[in-house]
């Protein structure tokens, strides 16, 4: 009787609606309301109508087009002969990677990790030949040794980084040239045999590289209180951002010549394209760095001023290392950017990444495979560009340059 | 008398440190050197032209006779057709590709970034996807893929893929329903015209009206929704200013409406996606810039969602939106010159290429190809730059 009537006045709560666990998760974010089941509903067969066709061609396509030419998609024409050229100076860029990796990032974080295994990553790749393992294996032991050797290196000697990088980007440009004489050591290798990422790397490379000096003097030009250095960086930097770059590329293949003293020795083909894109990209670094420029107080102007620094001093040791490290995402931005649009060079009939594709596609043996080549290249393209952009993010937080 | 006159010199620096003279001096230096380089260069080109041409520049290709075909043209065209009018030809294509995919890919790029900031989980992801791909990847290698493994990969016309409409998809390009004028047509525009004016004044009294009143009509709703009132008027009142046609498969072709090529296809199409993928993430941004508490407290002030949408979110979000909205503009109106590579003849392809190969006159044709993307670029530009004055805060 008495537990009875208990149970009788005991009211049954319902347990609270979850919202964690994997039903709430589904609640909060797919099925909140009926508007959103819709929606959700509707996600789904679009995924279905995507994906499945997609996943369904991707596995039973014949992909052999791709092992078969992944060194000219690398590489391309470069000789066999002097490939070894090229590991050195892969194991350069990873000793300076480790080196510099070692002195900014002292924590060992999951991206520093995956930098210091990216040899070892790159060599599990199936289809590389077991001599290209073995050289990945190699730049491997490099990359750590560098990275152990900038872990311990003086926090008052880092500067001595961005120095090697120069010096890098020097040596690197000989190496693969080579030279004439001696013909012994390093056999001439002309640019019309460079093509693939090789190329594609290079030109974005020496293209941002090349045309910092020139844009931050036109952004300095700009900012200038002398009006004769203003219109001359207006009219330079309003014209080349409003012509598109092809144009600059095919006017470098077909003019560039015409503008030099007759007798010239005819320039590379590579050059040519190089001088275009270095005088587009001057133009836009430009206008990036005179975003820094702008965001410097006055007061760093008049505080440099009070302390008796000209004009000169003020410019180089006050306002340009802060304004350019304000500028470093944005410019990271404007590689990513180049990067892609060096693709262009393949109209002007240079191998680069895209051209070497379609020079593939051009070979009998390989007609038809566009799907295949053009996808594999977008993937290259794209992991380039978003490791870049999600380093670039890192970079800005670890800067915090938001703060400041 | 004139003892101090050892002394006159140092009330006044020596000119090398007078920044006075120095600011004249170091201009007329730059200005010297940048002319001294420019005149190398220009005597260069002429030494190097006279060995070509008897006069090193002149514009006369411009009357001649092109004789090459164009495959797409919106004015009449023909080989016999003079240079100059190759390139209105080239110049009309470019600026139908760059005005359609301005549209387009404003639409599409708003559709895709209010779904990368809706609350359900799959579409914002499936919105994020779209736009890290098309972000990270060349334009150009999208556009050959479009064409070549896509469109060039489409059926033969026998076997043409159907969508409703009837829309045929098939190697010749897309087919479909067009309407082409008749007699009325142009009676119709005038009433079109004159429906503008009445729409446009409308509007114009209506933003009086809810400056001074509490009433706050949706003005642009009012505007198009006139305009639209008038067009239906219009068409019904006239005997069919168009005359509608709808493709059909007949034996190896489509007959009838209207068939866009697929190198049209191709470079729209291609521009849209990518440039999408850009005004998404502006549009994205835009909108998250915007206060929290500027939400919070129109839902405190009782406005629904709608109102707060309209009134509060997109006003201040527009501010930030337009300055990156207009530099994605120019790129389109910039990257439709990457038509050349689909093989649609824009004014690149056609002047930049085939006139310039055909009558050797390099410096001139690029002249005129440059001026005119440069033309483009600064009235695009002045008109984003118009819109963002009127929209953008007024500082009390």
């Amino acid at each position: 009787m008495t537990t009875a009537a208990h149970v009788s006045t005991t009211r049954v709560l319902l347990p609270p609606r979850t919202s964690n666990g994997l039903l709430g998760w589904l609640r909060k974010n797919l099925f909140g309301s009926v508007f959103d089941t819709i929606l959700t509903l509707l996600a789904l067969s679009f995924l279905y109508l995507v994906l499945r066709p997609l996943l369904t061609w991707i596995f039973t396509t014949d992909w052999s087009v791709i092992p078969a030419n992944f060194t000219l998609i690398l590489r391309g024409p470069y000789p066999e002969e002097a490939v070894g050229r090229l590991w050195i100076c892969l194991y350069l860029l990873f000793g300076l990677a480790g080196f510099s990796w070692g002195i900014w990032f002292r924590r060992l974080q999951v991206v520093t990790i995956l930098v210091l295994l990216l040899p070892t990553l790159l060599a599990l790749i199936p289809f590389l030949a077991i001599y290209n393992k073995m050289n990945l294996l190699v730049g491997e032991g490099v990359i750590l040794v560098a990275y152990l050797v900038g872990r311990f290196w003086p926090q008052a000697w880092a500067r001595i980084v961005w120095y090697l990088w120069l010096a890098g980007l020097l040596v690197i440009p000989f190496l693969l040239y080579g030279n004439q004489n001696p013909p012994l050591l390093l056999p001439l290798v002309p640019s019309n045999l460079w093509g693939g990422l090789l190329l594609t790397l290079l030109l974005a490379v020496f293209g941002i590289v090349l045309s910092f000096p020139l844009g931050v003097t036109l952004a300095l030009g700009r900012q200038s209180n002398f009006p004769a250095f203003r219109l001359l960086s207006v009219i330079y930097i309003e014209f080349i951002r409003g012509v598109p770059l092809i144009t600059l590329l095919f006017m470098g293949q077909a003019m560039l010549q015409y503008f030099l003293p007759p007798g010239t020795p005819t320039i590379d083909r590579v050059i040519r394209a190089l001088v275009a894109i270095t005088l587009f990209s001057a133009a836009y670094t430009a206008e990036n760095v005179r975003g820094g420029l702008q965001a410097i107080p006055k007061g760093q102007y008049e505080a440099a001023h009070a302390l008796g620094l000209n004009a000169f001093q003020t410019t180089f040791f006050i306002i340009l290392p802060q304004a350019l490290r304000a500028v470093v995402p944005v410019l990271v931005g404007q590689f990513i950017a180049l990067f892609k649009d060096t693709s262009l060079v393949a109209i002007v009939g240079l191998f680069d990444l895209l051209g070497i594709g379609r020079t593939i596609l051009s070979n009998p043996d390989w007609l038809g495979n566009h799907q295949q080549i053009y996808l594999f290249i977008a993937v290259i393209y794209w992991l380039f560009c978003y490791a870049m952009a999600y380093g670039s993010r890192r970079l800005e937080r670890s800067l915090a340059v938001g703060e400041r | 008398m004139q003892q101090d006159l050892g002394f006159s010199g140092d009330s006044r620096p020596p000119f090398w440190r007078d920044e006075r003279i120095l600011a004249i001096l170091s201009q007329v230096i730059v200005v010297a050197l940048v002319a001294g380089l420019l005149y190398f260069l220009y005597s260069n080109l002429m030494a190097a032209l006279r060995v070509r041409f008897t006069n090193p520049i002149s514009f006369d290709f411009w009357g001649q006779t092109a004789s090459f075909d164009i495959k797409e043209y919106l004015i009449p065209y023909s080989r016999a057709s003079t240079y100059g009018r190759a390139f209105w030809v080239g110049l009309l294509n470019t600026l139908i590709v760059a005005i359609l995919g301005i549209i387009f890919a404003t639409i599409f790029g708003i559709f895709i970034g209010v779904m990368r900031l809706s609350r359900n989980f799959l579409v914002s992801r499936i919105a994020g996807a779209y736009v890290d791909f098309f972000r990270n990847i060349p334009l150009l290698l999208l556009l050959i893929f479009w064409s070549q493994a896509v469109f060039l990969k489409l059926p033969r016309v026998q076997q043409a893929v159907v969508l409703p409409g009837p829309v045929f998809l098939s190697q010749r390009g897309v087919a479909v329903p067009w309407g082409t004028p008749t007699d009325s047509w142009s009676l119709f525009l005038y009433i079109l015209l004159a429906g503008l004016v009445v729409a446009l004044l409308a509007g114009v009294v209506l933003r009086q009206i809810s400056l001074r009143t509490s009433y706050k009509p949706i003005i642009s709703l009012w505007v198009v929704g006139i305009l639209l009132a008038v067009a239906m008027i219009g068409w019904v009142v006239l005997p069919a200013p168009l005359l509608f046609t709808y493709p059909e498969l007949t034996g190896f072709n489509t007959r009838g409406g209207r068939v866009l090529s697929p190198e049209f296809m191709a470079i729209l199409s291609g521009l849209v996606i990518y440039t999408a993928a850009f005004i998404a993430e502006i549009v994205r941004s835009g909108i998250q810039a915007v206060a929290k508490g500027q939400r919070e407290a129109a839902a405190a002030l009782g406005l629904t969602g709608f109102q707060t949408l309209r009134l509060v979110i997109f006003p201040q979000a527009l501010r930030v939106i337009i300055p990156p909205l207009t530099s994605q503009y120019l790129n389109l109106t910039k990257n439709s010159s990457l038509a050349i590579a689909v093989g649609y003849p824009d004014l690149f392809a056609v002047a930049g290429n085939t006139i310039r190969n055909q009558t050797g006159r390099e410096i001139e044709v690029f002249l005129l190809v440059m001026g005119v993307y440069l033309t483009l670029s600064l009235f695009t530009s002045l008109i984003m730059n118009l819109y963002n004055q009127r929209i953008r805060l007024v500082e009390r």
